[in-house]
């Protein structure tokens, strides 16, 4: 049978700020363990949290960009629960009275657009991190105090194709505002996913997973799809879906449950006594909402319109926002009004040279007028198309410009014709065959003589002339 | 001349015009100490910690919940056994940078300052110098018996339902809490975060002012902390109550308020009346609500303050087979028996499906309390009230029964919620030769006004003179 899949997905996003949420350490990733750690962040007796007002700036920029609605009066709640790399055995939450609410996200799927609703976006701290070795366990705190955003979906997400659209859209927003690395290796950006089915046209929800340790994007989208099978071959043979957690194990591919604990959980949220409740004036609300940059959604736009970007090629380009700023810059440089030549060139060479290299467009480091210059060199017929292609490779190798390569290598084409008659000759002198077939009527034969000159002259000469000279002197004779 | 029996404003004095010297004040505390304390035992350690290569001011003896960096700060709790905090309570920086020290003078109090008679220390109880069959009151019990004993100048307690008044009280000292956000709470080992204030134990009111003035004032370490100027308090010591308002509630002087309490507070007033002052009835409506509210919220917030106490990075750790193992027996071994019940109470009031009926009630009735005081002091400077219903009791005599034991704060604990300012000062003995004390309350940040009132009973009367004898 088939079912109506139902996903909510829950979002941990580490902010990019330079300390911790509650205390002056560094936030900064791959430090010796417990290097960047105070009498606060370890939760020390009659240490206080001090709230870091970046946090709240961040925070509120994610919330404006999901569309969310800012809460006048917010507060942080404690929510208690016993784990070593919690310190204080409470985390410092948001609980009733989150910051925000009530938001969307447009996704794209196949061309349409689908909003998938927000719940809420809240602040808290991270957690430290256990190391498990052999004879223990250790911990490192480096991570504790770090500010997380959480953001919460509505279930209105249908497949994992949508839980993957809806993780790429949201990182590359967050990836606009600066606010986070977004990286899930490095565990800046987490994601757990509720997951349930229901039959088509059941308007209650069915029993639902919730799904846990997923690394990637792709675990995500493997998990839901390993889950919609499972659970669906439970519903079929009449089983009961059991409300539980359950770990996503990348070696096997399939999800297993958590060991259970004891009992249901139980917070015991309540208000944090050491941090007063405050109230987010409206200004404030409107300053960070003027400093919010251009989003991937208008850029988009702007990039078809402007630029005359196909909508496929322009997504492609601002999924990246420094590829985008890149882009951006070379477009506007480029002082033909029709952009068509240089968008090819990025989507084209640009993006492959990228893709072998498993770099992003700006990570290839060329400078914009480097990058203008070779495609001049092109658009004067100064040399070939393919040519340039090697240029652009040896440029990203070698970070020289495309006028220091092409002289080097002397690749200037030679369209004189007088320099090219001398190589012409000689090809015709060792090659009767294929001028008697072209006599004959062989079309064909012309290209392959052309490839043998191209070949005498390294390359250099320029492929029209060629032709051009060959038919002439063929006919002629 | 015994040097430790001055008040510290006496003891300046001296030490300005180079008559003595800090070291001088020091050795003479260190001889009573010795002489007497094995049978007060107000402090912790003492012999082993204390150290006057650091003497400069008027040592500042302080209560065992308060950060001293290098010194070990215990809550007087086997499970922080051997804790040295790596940093000072901002208000040992502020004793500090004024010019005082703190030499190593670590004070008893109920474990974690969950009690109102030191009865509740690992290290056993204190004894209340005016009888030694007597608590001190609690939990700051370590520091008005040391004040009182002359085996401190002055002294810092921490007030969440009455700790520092109620000691003060059994004792015959003067103690003041002051309003929350006052004094930094940086450093001080959380009780209930929305109640526990720093305040001095202090030999007279002068003292009183004076302590007040080093510890107060904003600390951006502190968010509950106010940011408002601090008054200099000395100016306060002006002996004139004339036309000062004083609210009576009649809401305290109901059944078990002790009949000799009683007249004393009566006498007391009647000597305020004669200097000036204008006493009328009051009400406080919800009073009868305060001690329930107090110990649902208080008893919350320390089952949460009190988590981090896992063995995981400090204290006591029992031998343990796994992580689970060890969390158990920690804190079935590191805690005492009020921690524990304490710890429960409070995981009650919190949990799910009890929460609404108990915290969050608790919450809105704390706001009906703070509401009772606002529209007293609409009218009136200041609420004048016994400290405790008695005066102290004996050791053990409410140990079985914490119902009883938590009454001998009902006067104290509404202070704490409303978060208003409070301070309690010798009245009378009883005729068993023990203090009693009288409560002055006011509004926020209005300390002022109860220091003039407590200097101008203090210097009209002669009870702060008394000594036990000892």
């Amino acid at each position: 049978m088939s079912y109506e899949v139902v996903i909510g997905l829950e979002v941990h996003l580490q902010l990019n700020t330079k300390t911790k949420a509650f205390c002056g350490c560094s936030t900064e990733f791959g430090k010796e363990p417990n290097s960047q750690v105070c009498p606060v962040c370890l939760g020390f007796p009659g240490s206080l949290p001090v709230f870091n007002r970046a946090v709240l700036d961040s925070a509120i920029k994610v919330a404006l960009s999901l569309n969310c609605k800012i809460q006048e009066y917010t507060k942080f709640d404690r929510k208690n629960y016993f784990y070593p790399d919690l310190p204080k055995n409470y985390q410092i939450s948001q609980y009733d009275l989150p910051l925000s609410n009530n938001g969307y996200l447009d996704i794209d799927i196949e061309g349409i657009t689908k909003r998938i609703g927000i719940t809420r976006v809240h602040m808290e701290e991270d957690a430290g991190k256990l190391i498990h070795q052999e004879d223990g366990t250790l911990v490192d705190f480096n991570r504790t105090g770090i500010p997380l955003l959480e953001i919460v979906s509505e279930p209105d997400i249908s497949s994992p194709l949508e839980a993957h659209e809806y993780l790429s859209t949201l990182k590359n927003i967050i990836q606009y505002l600066d606010v986070s690395d977004c990286d899930m290796e490095k565990g800046s950006l987490r994601c757990d996913a509720n997951i349930s089915l229901r039959k088509k046209g059941v308007k209650t929800f069915g029993t639902k997973a919730e799904l846990k340790n997923m690394n990637s994007f792709k675990g995500v989208k493997d998990a839901l799809t390993y889950e919609i099978e499972r659970q669906s071959a439970l519903l079929d043979s009449g089983e009961i879906i059991i409300q539980e957690t359950r770990l996503w194990d990348p070696k096997t591919s399939k999800t297993v449950p958590m060991r259970t604990k004891e009992g249901a959980k139980d917070y015991r949220y309540f208000p944090e006594p050491d941090l007063p409740p405050f109230i987010i004036k409206e200004d404030k609300i409107n300053e960070i909402r003027r400093s919010i940059p251009e989003l991937p959604k208008e850029k988009i736009v702007r990039f078809v319109k402007d630029y005359g970007l196909s909508e496929y090629d322009a997504k492609i380009i601002v999924s990246n926002k420094r590829d985008a700023q890149f882009a951006e810059e070379c477009f506007k440089a480029y002082t033909n009004t029709d952009k068509k030549a240089l968008v090819n060139w990025f989507i084209g060479p640009l993006l492959s040279e990228a893709n072998n290299r498993n770099l992003t467009l700006a990570n290839l480091n060329i400078p914009t007028k480097d990058l203008l210059e070779l495609v001049s060199f092109v658009e004067r017929d100064e040399i070939s198309h393919l040519c340039a292609k090697s240029v652009l490779t040896e440029m990203i190798d070698s970070r020289k410009s495309a006028s220091i390569i092409i002289k080097e290598k002397n690749l200037i084409q030679i369209s004189d014709t007088s320099a090219l008659k001398s190589i012409l000759e000689e090809v015709i002198k060792e090659n009767p065959k294929s001028v008697a077939d072209y006599k004959a009527g062989k079309a064909n034969a012309l290209m392959f003589l052309v490839g043998q000159l191209m070949r005498k002259s390294k390359g250099k000469a320029n492929p029209k002339t060629v032709q051009e000279l060959l038919k002439e002197r063929l006919e002629s004779a | 001349m015994e040097l430790n029996k001055l008040t510290a404003h006496e003891l300046i004095q001296k030490l300005n015009s180079k008559e003595i010297t800090a070291k001088d004040i020091f050795s003479a505390l260190d001889n009573r100490i010795k002489e007497i304390d094995h049978k007060v035992k107000a402090y912790v350690r003492a012999e082993k910690d204390t150290n006057s290569t650091e003497a400069t001011g008027i040592p500042v003896s302080i209560k065992d919940n308060i950060s001293t960096n290098g010194y070990r700060t215990e809550c007087c709790s086997k499970i922080l056994e051997g804790f040295i905090p790596p940093y000072d309570a901002t208000v040992i920086k502020k004793i500090k940078e004024s010019g005082h020290s703190f030499l190593g003078l670590k004070l008893n109090m109920d474990e974690f300052a969950f009690g109102s008679s030191t009865e509740n220390s690992f290290f056993g109880p204190t004894h209340n110098p005016w009888d030694l069959s007597c608590v001190p009151g609690g939990s700051s019990g370590g520091s008005a018996a040391a004040v009182a004993a002359d085996e401190a100048i002055w002294a810092i307690g921490s007030d969440t339902g009455g700790s520092i008044r109620q000691p003060a009280s059994f004792c015959g000292v003067v103690g003041l809490k002051p309003t929350y956000g006052r004094v930094s709470r940086f450093g001080l080992i959380a009780f209930a975060s929305s109640l526990d204030q720093i305040g001095p134990l202090t030999k007279d009111v002068h003292d009183s002012a004076l302590l007040s003035n080093i510890i107060s004032g904003y600390d951006s370490n502190d968010s509950t902390s106010i940011n408002t100027t601090v008054p200099d308090y000395t100016k306060s010591l002006i002996n004139d109550v004339k036309g000062i308002k004083v609210g009576i509630p009649k809401e305290y002087f109901v059944e078990g308020l002790d009949p000799e309490v009683k007249s004393s507070l009566q006498e007391a007033i009647e000597t305020l009346k004669k200097l000036g002052a204008q006493f009328k009835e009051i009400s406080l409506p919800h009073t009868e609500y305060a001690v329930p509210v107090y110990y649902i919220i208080a008893t919350a917030e320390a089952s949460s303050n009190l988590a981090r106490f896992d063995a995981v990075q400090y204290g006591f750790r029992a031998d343990s087979a796994n992580l689970i193992d060890m969390y158990k027996k920690t804190r079935s071994q590191g805690f005492g028996d009020e921690a524990k019940r304490r710890i429960l109470l409070g995981t009650f009031a919190l949990s799910h499906g009890y929460y609404d009926a108990y915290y969050l009630r608790a919450l809105k009735v704390r706001t009906l309390i703070k509401r009772d005081f606002d529209n007293v002091f609409k009218d009136f400077d200041c609420i004048i009230t016994p400290t405790s219903p008695t005066a102290a009791f004996k050791i053990g005599e409410k140990t079985d029964d914490p119902l009883k034991m938590y009454l001998s704060d009902i006067y104290t604990i509404s202070a704490n919620l409303a978060g208003i300012p409070a301070i309690s000062l010798p009245c009378g003995l009883t005729k068993r030769g023990l203090p009693v004390g009288l409560q002055i309350l006011s509004k926020h940040f209005n300390e002022e006004l109860l220091l003039r009132v407590a200097y101008t009973y203090e210097q009209n009367t002669q009870w702060h003179k008394n000594k036990p004898k000892l």
